[in-house]
């Protein structure tokens, strides 16, 4: 049997035991150069390299100028993966023949990473903004797509059929039954989307741009800034998480609003 | 239902047929899309026909897609190999959770694509550098969906077990590992996809063959029949690798009836 919970303190010990031993670890790495301080900066680096890059440019901008930019690309990019895959989605979870069509393409999409269509995205829309933002508009489609027609196709039967007798109209259909009833299926695909578009857009970056972290960190290989990398990768992390925290809050807020979760 | 499968099939094929009518419409005879966006059929051929003899970016389309394969699977699995075990142990030891947790929500924010310039600082552009972002990418879903697996084990089947004395190798191996498995094929999908998306990309960023080295030859030449050619190998090795996985799948799940349907 598994063992029983830990209390709070045991808890709060041991997970600061292994953070420590983490921090401590990776600083004897890079303290004792056993790996070479230019290769792996000690924590202590990584954290001063990272505020001064607040203020000071590298690769021309600031961090978080750097930062405004990719998040820029992202919004636009993640924005229309929902404005076109939650509508999709609605619409072949109510027209069969919309379904049948649209399944095999996408079946045979699915399998190609987002990340492949760099190429074409460079060749159609350039390295700008058009390029990352289709990318990450591949990577975030998908997500949007699947849970809203989930959500539409596994509506109650009884609702379609009630309105359905009486007469509602398929626009109205598909605005006043499916969407309201596919809403929670959508939101967690929206979260998905959210999380696969940011690391879409981090693979964009590493390869066409001009601007943004993954740019900003590239050129730091380019150099060998080794702080500078971690900083990146650092940055990264943390709007990535902000964003699902803020996706998470309004998930909830949008579940008691309906009152599934009191 | 057999009806309504044929149906489907048949819309399907005429979708499939019409679009391929569609792309030899607006390439080759209306040339709306003009071979510098997008390769007609004809120049698709061609190029697929020009990497299997002569090659193209160093060799033939087998030995890039062969060596892409090679990595992927070697990346997925060690990450497999530690992952599992890793989620298992923390799944079964709350105190190893306890120890280990914080850690994995520091580093798991931080997306597998942003280590590749790390691993190419640290190990250049060969296949090292490549094994470690694709074992980044697909050790958080082992790791997870092996812990969620032993964490929804149904409490009645462990107090049997213990009720009956079994010793904690066997549990291991009898009790926990076959309970949680449906779960840990989950999370080896998950792990798969996430690997190629990786190697494609750490393939497009640096490296000297692959599928990955091919599209980015092909950006570079702005090649759009090569281009088109990377990109459907890359959604064929995807697809093979899957159905393999799918296959394995069922074989080590025979036992299981939820998962047979």
């Amino acid at each position: 049997m598994t063992s029983p919970p830990l209390g709070f303190r045991e808890t709060m010990l041991l997970g600061l035991a292994g953070l420590a031993s983490f921090i401590g670890l990776w600083s004897f790495l890079s303290g004792s150069g056993i790996v070479p301080a230019q290769f792996l900066p000690g924590p202590l680096d990584v954290a001063s390299r990272f505020v001064h890059l607040l203020t000071s440019p590298f690769a021309g901008a600031t961090l978080p100028a750097h930062l405004a930019s990719s998040f820029q690309r992202y919004a636009y990019g993640v924005l229309l993966a929902a404005a076109i895959g939650v509508p999709l989605g609605l619409l072949m979870g109510f027209f069969r023949l919309l379904d049948d069509i649209v399944t095999p393409i996408f079946d045979g999409l699915r399998f190609i990473a987002p990340i492949a269509w760099v190429p074409f995205a460079a060749l159609w829309f350039g390295t700008g903004i058009g390029g990352p933002i289709m990318i990450i508009f591949a990577g975030a489609f998908p997500p949007c797509l699947i849970n809203a027609y989930r959500g539409a196709r596994f509506v109650e039967p009884r609702l379609i059929e009630a309105a359905r007798m009486l007469g509602t109209p398929p626009s109205r259909m598909i605005l006043e039954v499916l969407l309201p009833a596919a809403v929670p299926s959508i939101i967690a695909g929206l979260r998905v989307s959210a999380g696969l578009g940011w690391q879409s857009l981090v693979g964009a970056e590493l390869i066409v741009a001009a601007a943004g972290v993954g740019f900003m960190m590239v050129q730091a290989q380019g150099s060998v800034q080794t702080p500078t990398v971690m900083a990146g990768m650092i940055a990264i992390g943390i709007v990535g998480m902000l964003i699902d925290i803020l996706l998470r809050q309004g998930e909830g807020w949008l579940r008691r609003r309906r009152g599934l979760e009191s | 239902m057999a009806l309504v499968a044929s149906r489907k099939t048949l819309i399907g094929g005429m979708t499939v047929i019409g679009l391929v009518g569609l792309w030899f419409v607006l390439t080759t005879f209306t040339g709306l899309v003009t071979s510098a966006r997008f390769p007609s059929p004809a120049e698709f051929w061609l190029s697929l026909k020009q990497i299997n003899g002569r090659g193209y970016a160093g060799s033939t389309l087998a030995s890039h897609a062969f060596h892409s394969v090679k990595l992927v699977l070697m990346g997925f699995t060690v990450a497999v190999l530690t992952g599992v075990p890793l989620g298992l142990w923390m799944g079964w030891n709350r105190r190893v959770e306890a120890f280990i947790n914080p850690v994995f929500l520091i580093i798991r924010p931080i997306p597998p694509l942003a280590w590749i310039p790390l691993a190419i600082l640290w190990l250049g552009l060969g296949d090292a550098a490549k094994i470690l972002v694709i074992w980044f990418s697909a050790f958080v879903p082992s790791v997870i969906n092996a812990f969620t697996g032993v964490r929804n084990i149904d409490k009645p089947i462990l107090e049997a077990a213990r009720m009956l004395g079994t010793p904690r190798w066997r549990m291991v191996r009898e009790v926990i590992l076959p309970a949680s498995l449906p779960m840990i094929f989950t999370g080896l999908r998950l792990s798969l996809q996430a690997s190629w998306t990786t190697l494609v990309a750490a393939e497009l960023v640096g490296a000297l063959v692959g599928v990955g080295f091919v599209l980015n030859m092909a950006q570079q030449d702005i090649y759009p029949g090569m281009i088109l050619v990377g990109m459907v190998t890359v959604g064929v090795l995807g697809w093979a690798t899957t159905l393999l996985l799918a296959r394995v799948e069922r074989r080590a799940l025979a036992w299981n009836v939820a998962a047979r349907d």
